[in-house]
């Protein structure tokens, strides 16, 4: 009691984290409403495995969005189909070309295998690649300057006619613009879960704070302050909304967890996971609730206080 | 250390008293009497400060009760021991807990110990200690209720009827407790119907017998 009543200078972890470990006594003195604890251990828990996910998708999209902005930005296809006595001829031309083109770092003709390896997750392993009339594909890498696509294509036209110049931007830019949208999203997501976080144990602690103003008014008459009467509701809150938290993010980290590998089905879309260190990311989420329960609950207590005088 | 002077009191409708006065000095023993009604747990509440004089001026320990912020009052409860008529409890919490409540308010929850012990078992509730409020009779929670206005050794004792439940040879316990305490220099103040209790009193102690009746107070006849 002594010591949970004297920190107020430290800053604000330190007095909650006072307030957790320290007098176990000090909420005796409010009754155990079960419903009210129950419901905010719950919607606590809620909002953390929501969290969770918000988190991820947008840890998620801002990985997608740097990835298909840099990768997708620095490399496009040439496609060239043509009769089979055509082909090494005209990847022959093309090669001559993207050559002698500026802005073209560098420009490789695909084999079989790698053709095959794109092919197969749409169309499976098996797929007899040599007998099919797959076009041949010439993967170019720019420099950081980029080609002038419109020059490039005109002179393919010219010179190797079954070539078609594949430069992503006519899907990319839009994808990287919804993927940036998304994370926004995801944030403003984080936002409105502790925004509704912070409302919810606003008003169960108001709740609270009313159905006990029978032993509000006897901790009164037997000379407790504001500050004793409001940590004996706050302590209660923080700790509720900190257990329900905790759960929620472990449920949440464990959902993800057990999310299929998206990575693994192609690397064309990254998984809505978290990578490495990332992992660690979620672990913020049960203190940011109990920070959040504190000053609500703190909040509506000194303004209930108040105005039952 | 309680000073009411020209007090009025009123609920909204008529006043209940009025032009009253009255001065608790350290040591002195004071019974309040008077028919039901007349407003006698309405004086003790003007005295903790529940409750605000409609006119007139209250002092608790110096101060004016009209400018004490909250936590002023706080603190000045914390040197007057209330008996409440309807004794004020908390009923999640077992009746040791009830009675070290003001201690563990104030801060000084650590300091329990013997003293509870020896407390409980001066007002017979050893056995209880353990029990909620609500599982007791009424003699042991107005027991229970004194226990907890000495426990903080205040140096104003105020008791609503804390004999109304009681049998004859309890009341002479609580009130040996309260003498003994009177004489180590505490105000105390006692409401009550009880003549045999004032009678029993008297023999003790000086102490003055007022009677609240008609808005006046004023002392008792001399045959109490
Ligand atoms: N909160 C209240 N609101 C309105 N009237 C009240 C309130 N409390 C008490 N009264 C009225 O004030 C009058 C005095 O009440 P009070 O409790 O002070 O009497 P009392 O002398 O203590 O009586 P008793 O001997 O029965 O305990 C009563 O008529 C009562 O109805
Ligand atoms: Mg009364």
């Amino acid at each position: 009691m002594s010591s949970a009543e004297q920190t107020t200078s430290p800053g604000l972890p330190a007095r909650i984290l006072a307030f957790v470990v320290g007098d176990s006594q000090a909420d005796r003195a409010v009754p155990p409403t079960g419903f009210t604890a129950r419901l905010t251990v719950f919607t606590s828990a809620a909002m953390a495995f929501l969290a969770v996910f918000a988190l991820a998708l947008s840890m998620a999209t801002g990985r997608l969005a740097s990835r298909w902005s840099a990768e997708l930005a620095r490399s496009s296809t040439l496609r060239i189909s043509a009769p089979d006595d055509q082909i090494a001829g005209q990847t022959a031309a093309a090669l001559e070309v993207l050559r002698t083109t500026p802005g073209i770092a560098t420009a490789r003709p695909l084999d079989g295998g790698e053709a095959r390896a794109l092919l197969e997750p749409w169309f499976g392993p098996d797929l007899p690649v040599e007998s099919l009339p797959i076009p041949q594909l010439v993967e170019i890498v720019e420099t950081g300057d980029g080609y002038d696509t419109t020059g490039l294509r005109a002179r393919l036209q010219a010179e190797v006619p079954g070539a078609v110049l594949d430069d992503h931007t006519r899907w990319r830019q839009p994808l990287v613009e919804a993927a940036g949208r998304l994370r926004m999203l995801g944030i403003a997501a984080i936002l409105l879960i502790a925004a509704s976080t912070a409302a919810m144990i606003t008003l169960a602690a108001q709740a609270a704070l009313t159905a006990n103003d029978q032993v509000i008014r006897v901790l009164r008459l037997v000379g407790a302050q504001d500050a004793y009467i409001a940590r004996a509701f706050v302590r209660r809150f923080t700790l509720r909304a900190l257990t329900g938290a905790a759960a929620g993010t472990l449920a949440g980290m464990a959902a993800i967890w057990l999310l299929p590998r998206a990575d693994a089905a192609g690397g064309f879309l990254t998984g809505l996971g978290f990578q490495g260190i990332g992992w660690l990311l979620p672990v913020v989420i049960p203190p940011l609730a109990a920070i959040t329960a504190f000053l609500a609950t703190r909040w509506a207590a000194i303004r209930t206080l108040r105005a039952k005088s | 250390m309680i000073e009411l002077q020209h007090v009025a009191y009123s609920y909204g409708g008529g006043e209940l008293f009025s032009d009253l006065s009255l001065s608790l000095a350290p040591g002195s023993f004071h019974f309040l009497t008077g028919p039901s009604g007349s407003g006698k747990t309405t004086l003790l509440k003007l005295c903790y400060a529940e409750l605000k004089a409609t006119s007139g001026d209250v002092q608790i320990f110096g101060e004016d009760v009209r400018s004490m912020e909250r936590d002023r009052v706080a603190l000045a409860r914390r040197r007057i021991g209330v008996v409440h008529q309807d004794c004020q409890f908390l009923d999640h919490l077992p009746l040791s807990e009830n009675v070290a409540l003001p201690l563990t308010v104030a801060g000084r929850g650590g300091e329990l110990g013997q003293d509870l012990t020896d407390l409980l078992a001066w007002v017979g509730l050893t056995r209880q200690a353990g029990q909620l409020p609500p599982e007791l009779s009424g003699g042991e929670r107005q027991r229970a209720a004194l226990a907890r206005a000495v426990i903080m050794s205040p140096e104003v004792i105020i008791a609503d009827e804390p004999t109304g439940n009681i049998d004859w040879e309890m009341s002479q316990r609580l009130l040996a407790l309260l003498v003994e305490l009177n004489r180590m220099g505490k105000a105390v103040l006692i409401a009550t119907h009880d003549l045999q209790l004032i009678r029993a009193a008297k023999a003790q102690v000086q102490a003055r017998v007022l009677r609240l009746k008609d808005r006046r107070l004023q002392a008792a006849g001399a045959d109490l």
